[in-house]
């Protein structure tokens, strides 16, 4: 595609020596590096570029920035394929592949273009009195039809590949914007020593100074702006950040901006996006004002702009327009017209609604409107109403000027609404809306290039002062210093559609139907119509539609009052806010010291909260899991068995008062408990339920090692400790979490004691007896306690030798035919002797319901004690911890299947339990369960029913105790 | 959101574990009552404003009495939990 509209010499962002190669459609094209899409399509003559959201009317861009409502395509990157993309922002790349959304058949040709003329039928909240006749037609017809027409873009369905960063910035001062006003404030705070930050959204900084160009201090605007980036980028405390967008504004100075890394090259190594966590002592938000267009019939056209638009694609691209008809009820719109003129091109009518003065050197109409456009694929003619009459004007562009809005958002992320200014027609901050965050500029209502510059220097002296730094004095160059007239036009009065929101097609038509409909407040009024709900959520309408809402209730602007804003302020891709968090990245890996040496004997890893913990062993042969668990059970119980048990938590508890703490925190008695012995002790949480179980060691008098399971670790830690600091006051206690601080590994079976001589370690302890142990050298703690229910003991070491102790004990087992078992093993093993986990205790029970009640102390109190004798926590018809076994031998047992009487059906009102947990018991022959029952103690030799209705498993289950092996615990006393 | 430990300084919200409102302090005696104990464990106020919390500062172990606001965010106050009673 040939360049047919670009203006020679124009330009400031192009490099005409760097042509560009892309594609729109399938179609190629050629721009220049420094185009944007939509500037090298507009070059190209192309002003289609997309269908609206509803009525799927040919719509093209309306601006030339990131506010941009109607030009939104797709990327496609293989298998990135990004949608709702802004065609003013997105820069070309050479091989870039964009195409248009949002049509059903080629862009020219939409089928769905006859929701245009269905019109009538599809104004605002129709959904809600539609689709709800016949009923049975909602679920095979309407719905799936409304999915499918519903949104804009689409995306590739394959995985994203592409990187994304992460990063965090501290500074004294955040600049927010780089224009005129931005600038002085940088240049300023940067000379007076201060840490600055300047962002800006832009590509190069200069902000309306590079697309009006007006004179500063005698030089060129855009020089005088490339100037002070100069001198900004020479200072060492100076960090520059374009194409970086702040997205909000948070607590404490706090500010979230979105980078655009690399998404202006084809993708390569550098990362897409980086979002920013900015901690600001100070922050000045200067993010200039954005223009509004002017709602009157059929203002949608491709070609019909905002003013400046084209002013900003014919400075910054060289785009040429064509032949322009320019709306506009301000002054700045009536310079545009002039300085558009001065650079060559064609005005066919200036048009202003105001009784302004006719001697221009291009026709005026004034006390004029325009009530029409033609030429649907593209303008052609523009309809004006003036005192003789209506006239059809030729024009390639309609400019809109419908006045500033200044671009105030952030100001109002902590909850705050923005105040009227009638003088200017328009909202300006409230000071002190965001503690920290001051405004200046066109940001808050200054309209002047000479007032940008001014308030910019007052501002950033005042914040200096702040800071407590001195401003240097800096002459605030000269410029131009027009006043801003504007008389207020938010709507023409004529017949035909005239939208307000371009991007969900919401016209002042819907606008009048919600305040008519009930739907008065603008809250309402927005959701109701879905107006500012698009991806440029109403950057360009909000002001104006609730300008037409005032009007309709006949409430009046400021008591109408503007919806809350919210961050994020451009819309910013979750792969940039989740950085780093994908896959492995996505939460830390905790690994044994044996996990190397299981991974190269093929034992499958499963996580355990953050841990990684080998599931089972499999040897050569073994079809699956299944037939590798039964055999580590079997040399478990025969012969012996090693596993890994260092991930339980271990808190080491020293001091003279360390007994007493305990015995708070436990509900049975450590204090009697002699150096030398461990004992099972019970938490409970300060409502009466069961915290955490675990093992207590003393190895000294006021020496104490408690054990918690691994799945609360993190959460005992936490509780003793604030027992201790709220409770203890004054007490000789202290604590301190040492779980990876030893590697720890069960040795189980009848020939525990033989492998411990292997290794030279005399087995000679009671059980429930623990001792220092010397291992290869290295000074360990041997426990004599067992989760098996064989003669078992605990070996600890330092962890820096866990890896080659491991090695030592899965070789001493296999030497005496056992093996290295895993948590499958482990599980069947605890199970068939009715051991509980935290399967078990899952925060809803209860010391006794587990059976446990003699646990709870009488002489004593204890974190929990009050409470657990509370009358719901002690009366009849808990459910009780049991054991379950199939009558049917062969049958299987599902976890989290309930339980009920033989034949009452599976619902609600005959819940009689549930079952917690199961294992395949080579053992027993059979399946096992623990669950709970109510009434379950008194209940053992009943058969009853369990029911897994996620798998349509009903097994008849016959209640017992839950110690299904060896009941009087000989295996394990030895 | 940042909290100002009194061990670490100011540090970012993540760093911290939120546990209620601090009345959890001042734990009943033993023999208190149903009444006082339900009140301990199940009843809070839910200020739109000044409120007391209990946050543990999980690098240092630390478990604080925070004190702010809960409309404008402002921390207005930070205590190890020994200290608040005391």
């Amino acid at each position: 595609m040939s360049q047919s509209h670009r203006i020679p010499g124009k330009g400031l962002l192009i490099d005409r020596a760097r042509p560009v190669r892309f594609s729109f459609d399938g179609r190629a094209y050629q721009g220049f590096s420094g185009d944007t899409l939509a500037s090298a399509l507009l070059a190209s003559g192309t002003r289609l570029m997309g269908r609206s959201f509803k009525y799927h009317r040919p719509r093209g861009a309306m601006t030339a920035g990131s506010e941009e409502p109607s030009a939104l395509v797709e990327i496609h990157e293989g298998a990135q394929q990004t949608p709702n993309v802004r065609a003013t922002v997105q820069e070309i790349y050479e091989g870039l592949e964009a195409r248009s959304q949002n049509h059903l058949g080629p862009l020219a040709f939409d089928l769905l273009a006859v929701n245009d003329w269905m019109a009538p039928f599809l104004s605002a909240g129709f959904y809600y009195k539609t689709f709800m006749w016949p009923r049975a037609f909602w679920e095979k017809l309407y719905e799936p039809a409304i999915r499918r027409a519903a949104g804009l873009g689409s995306l590739s369905g394959r995985h994203d590949e592409a990187v994304y960063e992460k990063a965090f910035a501290h500074c004294d001062l955040l600049v927010i914007g780089a224009g005129p006003a931005g600038l002085m404030a940088a240049l300023i705070a940067a000379r007076a020593g201060a840490d600055v930050i300047l962002a800006d959204e832009e590509v190069r900084m200069g902000g309306r100074l590079l697309a009006d160009q007006p004179e500063v201090g005698g030089q060129a605007g855009p020089d005088w702006a490339a100037g002070v980036v100069a001198e900004l980028a020479a200072l060492p405390n100076v960090r520059l950040m374009t194409r970086t967008t702040v997205t909000g504004a948070y607590d404490d100075g706090t500010f979230g901006a979105l980078e655009r890394v690399s998404l202006h090259r084809a993708p390569g190594e550098a990362p897409r996006e980086c979002f920013w966590r900015i901690v600001a002592q100070r922050a000045i938000l200067a993010a200039g004002a954005l223009e509004r267009p002017i709602a009157h019939p059929d203002n949608d056209r491709p070609g019909v702009m905002l003013a400046s638009g084209v002013a900003g694609h014919l400075a910054k691209w060289g785009v040429n327009p064509g032949r322009v008809v320019i709306f506009s009820n301000n002054d700045g719109g009536l310079a545009a017209a002039r300085s558009l003129t001065a650079q060559g091109v064609e005005i066919a009518a200036y048009v202003d609604p105001r009784p302004i003065p006719v001697t221009e050197d291009f026709p005026v109409y004034a006390g004029a409107e325009v009530v029409g456009t033609r030429g649907r694929m593209g303008l052609k003619e523009v309809a004006v109403r003036h005192k003789g009459g209506t006239s059809m004007i030729e024009a390639r562009t309609l400019a809109l000027a419908g006045g500033w809005n200044p671009t105030l958002h952030l100001t109002c992320h902590l909850n705050t609404r923005p105040q009227w200014d009638e003088k200017i027609a328009a909202f300006v901050p409230r000071p002190g809306a965001v503690p920290g965050l001051s405004v200046t500029g066109a940001a808050r209502g200054r309209f002047s290039t000479a007032a940008c510059l001014a308030d910019g220097a007052a501002v950033v002296t005042e914040v200096l002062a702040d800071l407590g730094l001195r401003a240097p004095d800096l002459p605030v160059p000269g410029a131009e210093d027009r006043p801003y007239g504007i008389a207020p036009l938010w709507a023409v009065d004529a017949g035909g559609r005239a939208w307000l929101d371009f991007a969900n097609d919401v016209t002042t038509k819907d606008v009048k139907l919600a305040a008519q409909e009930g739907f008065r407040s603008v809250e309402h009024m927005k959701r109701y119509t879905t107006q500012g709900m698009a991806p440029d959520q109403g950057k360009s309408s909000n002001v104006a539609a609730l300008a037409v809402l005032a009007e309709a209730t006949g409430q009046g602007i400021p008591a109408t009052g503007t919806t809350t804003y919210r961050p994020p302020f451009i819309p910013v891709s979750i792969a940039a806010m989740g950085a780093g968090g994908r896959a492995e990245g996505f939460a830390p890996r905790r690994l044994l010291t044996s996990d190397a040496r299981s991974r190269a004997m093929g034992a499958p890893m499963i996580e355990a909260g953050l841990w990684y913990r080998p599931s089972y062993f499999p040897r050569q042969g073994e079809a699956d899991w299944r037939a590798a668990c039964d055999r580590e059970v079997m040399q478990v119980r025969e012969h012996v068995g090693v596993a890994d048990v260092s991930t339980l938590g271990k808190i080491d508890v020293q001091g003279a008062d360390a007994a007493r703490f305990l015995d708070l925190v436990y509900t049975n008695t450590m204090s009697t408990l002699a150096p030398g012995k461990v004992r099972y002790g019970l938490m409970l949480r300060e409502d009466g339920f069961v915290l955490d179980d675990g093992t207590c060691a003393r190895l000294g008098p006021e020496h104490f090692l408690v054990t918690t399971t691994t799945a609360a670790a993190g959460l005992v830690m936490r509780h003793m400790d604030f027992v201790h600091q709220a409770f203890c006051g004054g007490w000789d206690v202290r604590m301190s979490s040492v779980t990876e601080s030893w590697a720890q590994f069960c040795i189980a079976g009848p020939k525990a004691p033989a492998l411990l001589a292997v290794l030279g370690i005399n087995a000679d302890l009671p059980f429930m007896g623990c001792a220092p142990v010397t291992v290869g050298g290295v000074r360990g703690r041997l426990f004599r306690i067992s989760f098996s229910g064989e003669q078992g003991y605990e070996i600890a070491v330092p962890t820096r030798y866990g890896a080659a102790l491991f090695d030592r004990l899965v070789e001493a087992a296999q030497g005496l035919e056992g093996c290295a078992y895993g948590m499958e093993a482990l599980n069947v093993l605890r199970v068939e002797k009715g051991f509980i986990t935290h399967a078990e205790i899952h925060g809803r029970v209860t010391a006794d319901d587990v059976g446990l009640g003699k646990m709870v102390s009488g002489k004593k109190d204890c974190i929990g004690k009050a409470a657990s004798l509370r009358p719901g926590l002690t009366e009849a018809g808990r459910e009780q911890l049991v054991g379950l076994m199939p009558v049917n031998q062969g049958e299987v047992l599902s976890a989290g299947a309930h339980l009920y009487n033989e034949r009452d059906p599976a619902t609600r009102e005959h819940n009689q339990g549930y079952v917690t947990s199961v294992a395949p018991s080579p053992t027993l022959g059979c399946w096992l369960g623990l669950g709970f029952l109510k009434d379950g103690r008194a209940r053992h030799g009943q058969v009853i029913r369990l029911d897994d209705g996620l798998r349509g498993r009903k097994v008849l289950v016959e209640v017992c105790d839950p110690v299904f092996f060896d009941p009087e615990g000989g295996r394990m006393r030895g | 959101m940042r909290i100002p430990c009194p061990c670490c300084g100011p540090r970012d919200r993540r760093e911290f574990t939120y546990y209620g409102a601090s009345v959890f302090l001042d734990r009943p005696a033993p023999d208190a009552g149903l009444e006082a104990w339900d009140a301990y464990l199940h009843l809070r106020e839910n200020p739109a404003g000044v409120t007391r919390d209990l946050w543990y500062h999980d690098p240092c172990q630390s478990w604080l009495e925070v004190e702010r606001n809960t409309v404008t965010h402002e921390i207005l106050s930070v205590c190890p939990v020994a200290e608040a009673r005391a």
